[in-house]
């Protein structure tokens, strides 16, 4: 179990990785696409570095909902408990 | 199609020898190997354990994001390409809003493709499950993806091309750009080859075909075109860049011009799927064709970069071809190959060795030949085994490239 901040940070990490974000951009209430720069194939990838690191599933159907940092972390943290 | 003049305005590389052009063309009057021993856990097996990997890691050039984007031969490309695009004054232009973008195209070959892109996703298959196959594995992977980056970075909308012809598909797309600007389908190509298979799979392949030099403990003596020990090529990688625009638009905008590209000769073999023709009569056809197409005569002719990849069969019957299509008239012909430096590029080596071609007529020296230590006296021509300097006034040369599959591609230039 990771809390939020520490899931939060895990994606920053992500992001800058596949997309060259700073981390420090990637706060919660961030848009992948408006904000970050984050295209439809980086956010793929985005999704499974992050099911790798937290030992998550998030399924594709749930992908268009993700459209925050936070909806991501919200996410994340609900299936992770 | 009209006959237009066509030169050579802009060049990019990167090398197993240099980073860019400068670097690798001192390197190349210099004589220097890019031959090295492969240390890689993965090459621990492999029978042929040498091969010339590019002089500058394409991690330190690219931006982080921008090279995880694209396939190693893809990296090659973009930075061989921009490279070529600002040497040719184009890059200034269209900040100026002077490029139209319809009259611009691309012809980036690659003989193989996105090869680690592809192996190493089927490893990720295999270990971890489709999750883990990239999204961007076939946008990587694809043969044309080098062709299509360079296109996207420079905006060319007349036309983006990737011919294949193994190892001939450097000059096809030279050959294509040509064309492009023959049919007035554009006035500027960015033409060239881009490679990147230093693998094990393609490294066993080519061994297996017993095509590779197995040379290991002497990496750097392993090409040796010509030689009487030569067997087999090293495998280099890299890219080579050119910008040929028509003679007329480059006169417009007041281009520095290298050397006009002046014909392509283009034909195949139909003789077997991997030996070249023993007679080389494909290859022969294809230097009489690139010079009539140039109006050039064999007299002309001073230079020929040839294909000559340091394997047993194929020096030679390049050298029968060459005195066959220039009926003879071979006592003013320096002859070099620097594949002897460079490795074998596979589809970037005609792209390479154009380059070459074009500063040998530019600064009228020839790149030395290295490694022949013993020259095979089945060969009759005038080997450059040192630089040599070529005669002023109007002089042409030759490059040729050969590929798997019988494909024969020779490109003729004239000095400017």
């Amino acid at each position: 179990m990771a809390s939020t901040e520490e899931i939060r940070a895990g994606l920053a990490e992500i992001v800058n990785e596949v997309a060259g974000i700073p981390a420090d951009d990637v706060q919660l209430d961030k848009s992948f696409v408006d904000d970050l720069d984050v295209d439809s194939l980086s956010m793929v990838e985005v999704v499974v570095a992050a099911e790798e690191q937290f030992g998550v599933k998030i399924p594709d159907d749930e992908v268009k909902n993700l459209k925050t940092v936070g909806d991501a972390v919200a996410y994340i943290e609900n299936a992770q408990s | 199609m009209t006959s237009q003049r066509v030169v050579v305005t802009g060049l990019g590389t990167t090398s197993p020898v240099g980073g860019d052009v400068p670097t690798t063309w001192a390197a190349l009057l210099a004589g220097t190997s890019g031959a090295k021993a492969l240390t890689q856990d993965w090459a621990e097996d492999l029978p042929a354990r040498i091969a010339a990997p590019v002089a500058v890691e394409p991690s330190e050039v690219l931006e982080r994001v921008k090279a995880r984007r694209l396939d190693r031969s893809g990296q090659f490309g973009l930075i061989a390409a921009l490279e070529a695009w600002k040497d040719s004054g184009l890059a200034e232009a269209a900040e100026a809003g002077d490029v139209d973008s319809e009259r611009l195209g691309v012809a980036m070959a690659s003989g193989i493709g996105g090869v680690t892109t592809l192996l190493n996703n089927y490893d990720a298959l295999r270990d971890k499950g489709p999750r883990r196959v990239s999204p961007l594995a076939i946008p990587m992977l694809m043969p044309n993806s080098p062709a299509a980056n360079i296109g996207l970075a420079i905006g060319a909308k007349a036309g983006v091309h990737t011919p294949v012809s193994a190892c001939a598909s450097g000059n096809e797309a030279i050959a294509h750009g040509i064309d492009m600007i023959r049919l007035g389908r554009a006035d500027v190509v960015v033409v060239g080859g881009t490679e990147a298979a230093i693998h094990p799979l393609p490294m066993a392949a080519f061994a297996n075909m017993m095509a590779l030099s197995k040379r290991n403990d002497d990496p750097e003596k392993a090409s040796r075109p010509w030689d009487i020990d030569r067997d087999g090529f090293l495998l280099g990688e890299g890219c080579a860049a050119l910008v040929i625009e028509s003679a007329e638009y480059a006169e417009r905008r007041g281009a520095r011009v290298y050397a006009e590209v002046s014909g392509a000769g283009v034909t195949a073999d139909s003789h077997d799927i991997a030996q070249p023709d023993p007679a080389g009569l494909g290859a022969t056809r294809a230097m009489a064709l690139a010079m009539e197409a140039s109006q050039l005569s064999p007299r002309d002719i001073v230079h020929i970069n040839a294909h000559a990849t340091s394997t047993p069969q194929g020096d030679v019957a390049e050298c029968q071809a060459i005195t066959n299509a220039l009926g003879g008239e071979i006592d003013h012909v320096v002859v070099t190959s620097t594949k002897s430096m460079t490795g074998h590029l596979l589809g970037a080596a005609g792209a390479l060795e154009s380059l070459a071609t074009v500063l040998a007529l530019h600064h009228r020296v020839v790149p030395p030949t290295i490694n022949v230590d013993n020259l095979d006296p089945a060969v009759k021509l005038d080997v450059a085994t040192e630089q040599r300097t070529l005669p002023d006034g109007d002089i042409a040369a030759l490059n040729n490239s050969f590929g798997f599959g019988g494909h024969n591609v020779a490109i003729a230039f004239r000095s400017a």
